[in-house]
């Protein structure tokens, strides 16, 4: 369809009058007369190449062991799900499930703890905001570069100290103040999107403070408040060090299950890509639910 | 109380109290404006700054949880022993590496991605659906698949693809690579790039769709070249957007992990200092020595951060005074 655009572009200034021709280019970004076929395609081949990895690993999983490690590759080997079956412990009967629950409990209950923490931080840094709150905001925003090393070994040692090692309560907690600044920061962009004209309406017409956040509020900024919520569960569940400084065999989480294929174990490529491909799915879905709004949660609101 | 008093005093009442009511009213107005931020400050102050403070105070100490014995000040001799140790040196070194070539590999790989997808053209959307799956694969999952499924120098894809493209030309002898065990830091660097370029694009096409089209159309009109309107045009708009993601991106390198630890376990000179740290207090259990390593850390992301905040501010402060 639009590479038939540039065609009926040069084709019209001859037909329709002067004004139509000014409001298509006002319309159009770029020139729309060259270059879009052959840009096309290069976006084509590198979106291709930069998913190969992905699509290979998708592919590999539902391969037979044998055919997964062949050298060419076996591209059209028939399909199984026997790799999934082998993640899922049939003959070893080690299973993932309590490393993927304990990822998901992590995951979703320090995402609340974090939305419960960070929206009412938002309100007071954007809609009534305290004084200094730009300074509020760069110390939120100074903890986040604060390394994870360089604070691991002191609550490392408090863990062991208080018995709260291989506890998934705790790593719920540090995942909190791991998302909490980035989260205030996404949170208040948002927020700051609730037009002012709208909030001092609802205050001339003597709304309470409950009725303005559930009427004036939360309907502008519930896409943000969920696009925030989804990229910390990424972010929770992607995450490595903590979980596997803190968590042992009770606690483990996800990623720290799939540390067990870091070294090779004879022919178990396709199950490796089957427990990737598991793994990496509630992100896959996260990511891809906050699409729209994940430059301006990622750029923590700086990017719209 | 304040309300109460306030409505017992009658106008006329003495000025000093009423002014004193006011400025206690005030007060308890601004505790109310701040009351929603506090849990959020002081939970973060608990949980990352106390913990620094005794990373920063154990630094200074000699302890080695094997020889309880020995525990004692210990100045800044292991500040010296991370500057002079050759294997942390190597690993400040290496986190340099690492952290500027993948931060600029993924920026102008990034950039062009982001110019093309600018463009119009048949399943745009699905394209960009494909080009953000990589950021969308769980870091040690991605780490894993480079390991073993792409860059295995028997059965990886790479090598894989490079037999089957040889033998089309009869060939049987084909190259194969070993990336893993001849350059594991390019392996590295490399995993990271595919994974931090969809993080870049994003951030750039966004850039480049907030352009004033209306100066690009001018400088067309004009009769300027593509290059000179990319040059003089788009590549000024797009310079807070290309130091914002390279500094965002730069944080996140620098600490990276788990690729590191997947890819290579650390070996052959691919150890950065999160990595160095994890061994020397999880496995070397010296804990002053790997505090220190800790705080030097801190420092340099301190001296990246700065850079990084005061761009974040450049935008911020536009968006503030909108």
């Amino acid at each position: 369809m639009s590479t038939l655009s540039p065609a009926t572009a040069r084709t019209t200034p001859e037909k329709s009058s002067p004004p139509a021709v000014i409001r298509r280019r006002g319309k159009s970004r770029m020139d729309p007369t060259r270059n879009n076929t052959a840009a096309g395609i290069a976006a084509w081949l590198l979106a291709l190449l930069f998913a190969t990895p992905v699509l290979w690993m998708i592919l590999t999983s539902f391969h037979s062991e044998t055919d997964a490690a062949t050298n060419p590759p076996s591209v059209a080997a028939n399909l199984t799900v026997d790799a999934y079956k082998e993640f899922f412990g049939e003959s070893s009967g080690v299973s993932p499930w309590p490393s993927l629950i304990n990822s998901a409990t992590a995951s979703i209950l320090s995402t609340v703890l974090v939305l419960v923490l960070a929206i009412p931080a938002a309100y007071a840094l954007s809609i009534r905001p305290v004084k200094k709150w730009t300074d509020v905001m760069f110390f939120f925003l100074s903890t986040k570069m604060m390394p994870v090393v360089a604070a691991i070994l002191p609550l490392y040692l408090f863990a062991k100290t208080v018995g709260a090692l291989d506890n998934i309560w705790f790593l719920i907690l540090m995942y909190t103040s791991m998302n909490l600044p980035i989260a205030v920061w996404m949170m208040r962009s948002f927020l700051a999107e609730v037009p002012v004209e709208m909030l001092e309406a609802a205050q001339i017409d003597g709304a309470n403070l409950i009725l303005t956040l559930r009427k004036v509020i939360a309907p502008v900024a519930m896409p943000g408040i969920a696009a925030t919520a989804l990229i910390c569960f990424i972010f929770s569940w992607n995450e490595l060090l903590l979980a596997r400084v803190l968590t042992g065999v009770v606690a483990g989480t996800a990623p720290v299950f799939l540390t067990g294929f870091v070294s090779s174990q004879g022919l178990f490529l396709a199950k490796v890509c089957a427990a990737a491909v598991v793994i990496s799915l509630p992100v896959l879905f996260a990511g891809f639910a906050a699409q729209d709004k994940l430059v301006q949660g990622l750029s923590l609101g700086a990017v719209k | 109380m304040t309300t109460a008093t306030a409505r017992i005093s009658r106008p006329g009442q003495a000025t000093a109290k009423t002014l004193r009511n006011k400025a206690s009213r005030q007060r308890a107005l601004d505790w109310a404006r701040r009351a929603p931020l506090l849990p959020a400050l002081i939970f973060l102050i608990i949980v990352t700054q106390l913990p620094f403070v005794v990373t920063l105070i154990i630094s200074f100490l000699n302890w080695n949880s094997l020889s309880p014995g020995t525990t004692g000040f210990a100045g800044f001799e292991n500040y010296v022993t991370v500057l002079t140790d050759p294997d942390l040196r190597q690993a400040i070194f290496t986190t340099v590496i690492l952290t500027v070539s993948v931060v600029l590999a993924s920026l102008v790989i990034g950039l062009g991605l982001a110019l093309l997808l600018d463009k119009k053209f048949i399943g745009r959307g699905l394209a960009r659906t494909l080009l953000i799956a990589p950021f969308l694969v769980v870091p040690v999952a991605a780490a894993l698949i480079w390991k073993h499924a792409l860059l295995n120098p028997v059965y990886g894809l790479i090598n894989g693809v490079l037999t089957w493209v040889w033998s089309l030309f009869g060939s049987d002898t084909p190259p194969q690579l070993d990336l893993l065990s001849q350059a594991p830091l390019m392996a590295v660097i490399i995993s990271l790039v595919w994974q931090w370029t969809p993080f870049m694009m994003l951030i750039l096409l966004a850039g480049l769709q907030s352009r004033p089209m209306d100066t690009v159309e001018a400088a067309q009109m004009d009769g300027a070249t593509p290059w000179a309107i990319f040059r003089h045009l788009t590549l000024p708009h797009l310079r807070q957007y290309l130091e914002l993601g390279g500094l965002l991106g730069a944080i996140y390198i620098v600490q990276n992990f788990d690729a590191v630890f997947t890819l290579t376990s650390g070996g052959l000179g691919t150890a950065n200092l999160p990595y160095a740290i994890y061994q020397t207090f999880y496995f070397a259990n010296e804990y002053g020595l790997a505090s220190a390593a800790g705080v030097v850390v801190v420092i340099g992301t301190i001296l990246v951060a700065t850079f990084a905040l005061r761009t974040v501010f450049s935008l911020f402060k536009k968006e503030a005074a909108r």
